[in-house]
């Protein structure tokens, strides 16, 4: 706690730059990213982000120096090296864009991996941090790199902010982009440079294996909380620069700890919260949703019994006991219990002694419900053209989705009809309203 | 305008078929009789080939049934064929003509029991059949559209089966190619087989088939040809969709809500 | 055999079994499904040799395997129920469960014989120190003989399966309809592939393994339009490349697996050039024969 505490004061100058270094990258790498979600290149990520590290071996072999800037150049170059061989191969040959990934990736790595090992071999004492760009080290970031690090997101952001438009287009709709006049060719290309700068500067706190996920997941956790871009991005790169705090801490408390793996598991965990509980998209209100629709399609069920004894018997508000609805239809005799005080309570049924009925608005409830119900019959026998013997079944399950709008719709398509296709009388409550 | 048959080869039977909980065959019942030439026709996105694909259990349906030669399809698997349409596969795979022609004996060889000798014979007719013969050892990457559509007809009849289901044969192959077609179709009628194409040019279709089936999202008319080609029932198929349809499903979709009764 | 040819083969075996499944993987599309696999299998791993210490058993390696086949069910749940977009969802599910291997590795580092460095290359160098010795007789290393297993348990699937996997990867359609399950066969595949993807683990490593998985199978698929030469062809890339790489890493003292996916990279851009009917040159050639036989 003290610990947690004192990092959090940011009183020790090399934890601030870690802090807002770390942070300052989650953010920006998740506003790029955000866009690469859009446009379905995650895995390209994935291979540029592999594919970077001969791009830093090289550079350090060139430059014998471990200088963030030339670092960040050669990993720009080799990032970019590889979209274009990504591009090349499966556009020159008939191999597909997936494979074309793995290739480039793999063998880009390879590479990587050969070069840095020689390195080693060769006992160059500066190559002492390199290794940090295999899975991260945010508390190896100095002052140096903090620098470099906060002018490219910067850079990244102030461009996203001035091409907004034109990369929503795009990610949306890369065809309605064209037929704008957009210069989408010139877009794309800047957007892959700000994917390939996003992760050569990234790799150092969160490790080239596992950078992908800096750029998707943020995203991909803000996609379910909302439809609006902009509302994303910004929740992305909350999302972003959280992990990339907890990952700072990590780095903080437990300094051997590689720091990329903690800023996933953070990252993808605000995910998995996301994809289950968010409004709308999550699971969880998805779920819910569901539930309560079926507790509506059996309160509509129960309503519509003693609609239809009610019809039979002449007497709409007469008082029935349980097993006389069961009688007409199997319900579990403690569903149907919860049904009527359900309905009592919203005023659709009264109960007396052991005795229950329709009161006046449970019989308008009633009444519609028995009406989309045999209206529906005649639409699909009319324009569905089904016989009279098929209909009821099919109606059975839809009656319990119209919308009033759709069933206005209903009543108009068939013109008010008086009965259905059995003959039986619609029920109308107010009839010749239009 | 829906004339049901006695004795049916295929019988559907109250099909509704939903993609992504979004309905797009509304209870779909129709029945097909014997050794008919049958074209289902309908515009662009009807749910034509959706239909296909739901009676060979491609697609679950989200309720009613199919029965084959008044079966379960698992019972008589064997005499049914379905022919994809060509542009679902990728023809850069590396095969042969007579691989994939070969596939069509994998239902009756089963999976682990070697090809015989009368297999290959069977294939090589089949290929006879459409044409292909001299181009068995062809890769299937060198072929062109109407030669990989006749690649994969042969494949269908080399399963020797009663009723085959064919998913717009005549889609992308020239003149010459889709005559040749036509009439191999003709002279499997004449050995009183059932074949059902899913077709989309209006204009050929009176000409090409026996019995027509009307569909956009539900099923218009089915019967023969005489009686389902009137502008009325032409008009009601392509007259767009209903819109009320269109809206339920969409708010089934938006609310990703399961039917149920 | 000297120690030289105990890694060459180490690694021949390796990338034989994995070039066989890589054929399949490329030709139905699933080449990004290999390489989350070969990452999500790390937490498996490394459980399997939390429990069984260095030497890891049968039943362990198997059980480490399924963490592969579950990255698939995850991928497919996130994509169906969750309706997240497909290549995110394999973005999310494979760094995700890498990133919780790697923290795993670093908690239990003094119980562990692994290293993250491993999980990045591989050991493979180390390979010959461990023998098989029975009654005082070596023979050879243990880790080889546990990947010829493996190669031979693949090569008996395949050849059982080929019809299964031959139709399922070219047309599912077809093959459903004509009764053949298409969820069961693609399950063998990924079990398959999990399951060379632990073994190989030690050996190369979890990233590099994707480039056994996929480039020979890219390469022999530029020059071939047989599905059974192919897979030679392949296997035979990566048998080369296994001498190739071997041979190079030594001369600059380098990452032996790590310049033997280097190699794999130059015999594929060898084929993407010169080969004959869907090399560059050769579409070229091609073209022109065309052009000039219409004229």
């Amino acid at each position: 706690m003290k610990e947690l505490l004192e990092f959090l004061s940011l009183a020790n100058a090399n934890v601030r730059y870690v802090v807002l270094g770390v942070m300052l990258l989650g953010a920006s790498t998740a506003v790029v990213g955000s866009f690469t979600f859009l446009r379905k290149k995650a895995l390209v990520g994935d291979a540029i982000a592999h594919s970077v590290l001969p791009g830093i071996c090289l550079a350090f072999m060139f430059s014998q120096y471990k200088h963030p800037l030339v670092l960040l150049i050669g990993a720009f170059i080799s990032g970019w090296l590889s979209i274009l061989s990504i591009d090349i191969i499966s556009k020159k040959s008939r191999i597909k864009s997936d494979t074309a990934i793995a290739i480039v990736l793999s063998v880009f790595f390879g590479i990587g991996i050969l070069l840095l090992t020689y390195i080693q071999s060769t006992g160059n004492a500066a190559q002492a941090g390199l290794d940090s760009f295999l899975f991260g080290q945010a508390a190896s970031l100095i002052r140096e790199d903090v620098m470099v690090l906060g002018a490219v997101c910067f850079l990244l952001v102030l461009t996203i902010y001035f091409f907004f438009k034109e990369f929503s287009i795009l990610s949306f709709d890369a065809d309605y982009a064209t037929s704008l006049g957009l210069p989408v060719r010139f877009l794309e290309v800047i957007l892959s440079t700000l994917t390939v700068l996003a992760i050569a500067v990234g790799i150092q706190a969160v490790g080239v294996v596992l950078m992908a996920a800096m750029l998707i997941t943020p995203a991909a956790a803000a996609r379910y909380w909302t439809n609006n871009l902009t509302k994303m991005i910004v929740l992305a790169a909350l999302f972003g620069a959280f992990s990339g705090l907890f990952g700072s801490y990590i780095s903080y408390s437990a300094p051997k700890m590689p720091t990329g793996p903690w800023i996933i598991v953070c990252i993808t965990i605000i995910a998995f919260v996301s994809l289950a509980f968010a409004p709308e998209r999550g699971l969880f209100f998805k779920w819910k949703r569901k539930r309560s629709k079926e507790i509506n399609t059996l309160d509509e069920n129960v309503l519509k019994i003693f609609f239809h004894l009610g019809e039979q018997e002449n007497n709409m508000f007469a008082a029935r006991k349980i097993p006389a609805l069961q009688k007409r239809r199997y319900f579990d005799e403690k569903k149907v219990l919860q049904s009527l005080k359900r309905m009592m309570r919203a005023g659709q049924i009264e109960q007396e002694d052991n005795t229950w009925k329709l009161t006046e608005t449970g019989l308008v409830e009633a009444k519609r419900i028995a009406r989309i119900h045999r209206l529906w019959e005649m639409y699909m026998s009319k324009f569905l053209r089904m016989p009279a013997d098929h209909v009821h079944e099919g109606a059975e399950s839809l009656e319990h989705f119209f919308t009033p709008s759709m069933e206005a719709m209903l009543e108009q398509d068939l013109d008010f009809p008086e009965t259905d296709p059995h003959d039986k009388p619609i029920p109308y409550t107010v009839k010749n309203e239009f | 305008m829906i004339i049901q048959v006695d004795n049916p080869v295929l019988e559907v039977h109250d099909l509704t078929v939903s993609y992504d909980k979004n309905p797009v065959l509304w209870n779909i019942d129709f029945s097909i009789p014997k050794g008919k030439l049958v074209g289902i026709i309908g515009p662009n996105g009807a749910g034509k080939s959706t239909m296909l694909k739901s009676v060979m259990g491609l697609i679950e349906p989200q309720s009613g049934f199919v029965k084959v030669f008044d079966k379960d399809l698992d019972d008589v698997r064997q005499r049914v064929s379905y022919v994809p349409q060509r542009e679902s596969v990728d023809w850069d795979f590396p095969a042969s003509v007579l691989d994939v022609v070969l596939m069509g004996r994998y239902g009756r060889r089963g999976l682990f029991k070697r090809m015989t000798k009368q297999d290959k014979e069977i294939a090589m007719a089949s290929l006879a059949k459409v044409n292909m013969e001299k181009y068995y050892n062809r890769q299937i990457a060198q072929l062109s559209g109407g030669q990989q559509q006749r690649v994969f007809i042969a494949r269908s009849l080399a399963q020797q089966a009663d009723l085959y289901l064919m998913d717009e044969p005549f889609a992308g192959v020239d003149a010459s190619a889709e005559s040749s077609i036509l009439s191999l179709l003709q002279e499997m009628r004449a050995e009183e087989k059932t074949i059902m194409v899913v077709h989309h040019d209006l204009q050929s279709a009176y000409e090409y088939f026996d019995w027509v089936i009307l569909l956009n999202m539900r099923l218009v008319a089915s019967g023969p040809k005489e009686e389902v080609f009137t502008p009325k029932l032409l008009q009601e198929t392509y007259g767009g969709k209903l819109t009320l349809l269109d809206s339920l499903s969409n708010f089934i979709r938006r609310k990703e809500l399961p039917i149920k009764g | 055999m000297s120690f030289d040819y105990q890694i060459i083969l180490t690694g021949a075996l390796v990338a034989a079994s994995c070039a066989i499944l890589g054929c399949f993987l490329i030709l139905r599309k699933m080449a990004m499904i290999g390489d989350a696999i070969s990452h999500a299998v790390l937490p498996g791993i490394v459980i399997a040799f939390l429990i069984s210490g260095s030497r890891a058993s049968v039943p362990m390696l198997l059980g480490a395997a399924s963490f592969g086949v579950l990255t698939t069910f995850m991928i497919e749940w996130l994509s169906k129920k969750a309706r997240m977009q497909n290549d995110a969802a394999i973005g999310l599910v494979f760094t995700f469960l890498f990133a919780v291997g790697i923290i795993m590795l670093t908690l239990f580092a003094d119980k562990l014989d692994l290293d993250a460095h491993c999980v990045l290359h591989g050991e493979i160098a180390f390979v010959p120190l461990d023998q098989l010795i029975i009654n005082g007789i070596s023979f050879g290393p243990r880790k080889a003989w546990l990947l010829g297993g493996v190669f031979l348990f693949v090569v008996s699937i395949v050849i059982i399966g080929y019809r299964a996997l031959f139709i399922t990867t070219f047309d599912t359609a077809y093959a459903v309809s004509i009764g053949i399950s298409a969820v069961v066969w693609h399950y063998v595949l990924m079990a398959l592939v999990s399951l060379v993807t632990v073994v190989s683990f030690e050996a190369v490593g979890a990233v590099l393994v994707v480039a056994f998985l996929v480039v020979p199978a890219a390469t022999a698929y530029l020059l071939t339009d047989n599905l059974l030469k192919m897979i030679f062809i392949a296997v035979t890339v990566g048998i080369l490349s296994s001498f190739a790489g071997y041979f190079f890493a030594k001369f600059i003292d380098g990452s032996i697996p790590g310049a033997m996916s280097t190699a794999l990279g130059f015999f594929f851009l060898l084929s993407f050039i010169f080969s004959p009917k869907y090399g560059l040159i050769g579409k070229r050639l091609a073209k022109k024969r065309e052009v000039f036989q219409n004229t």
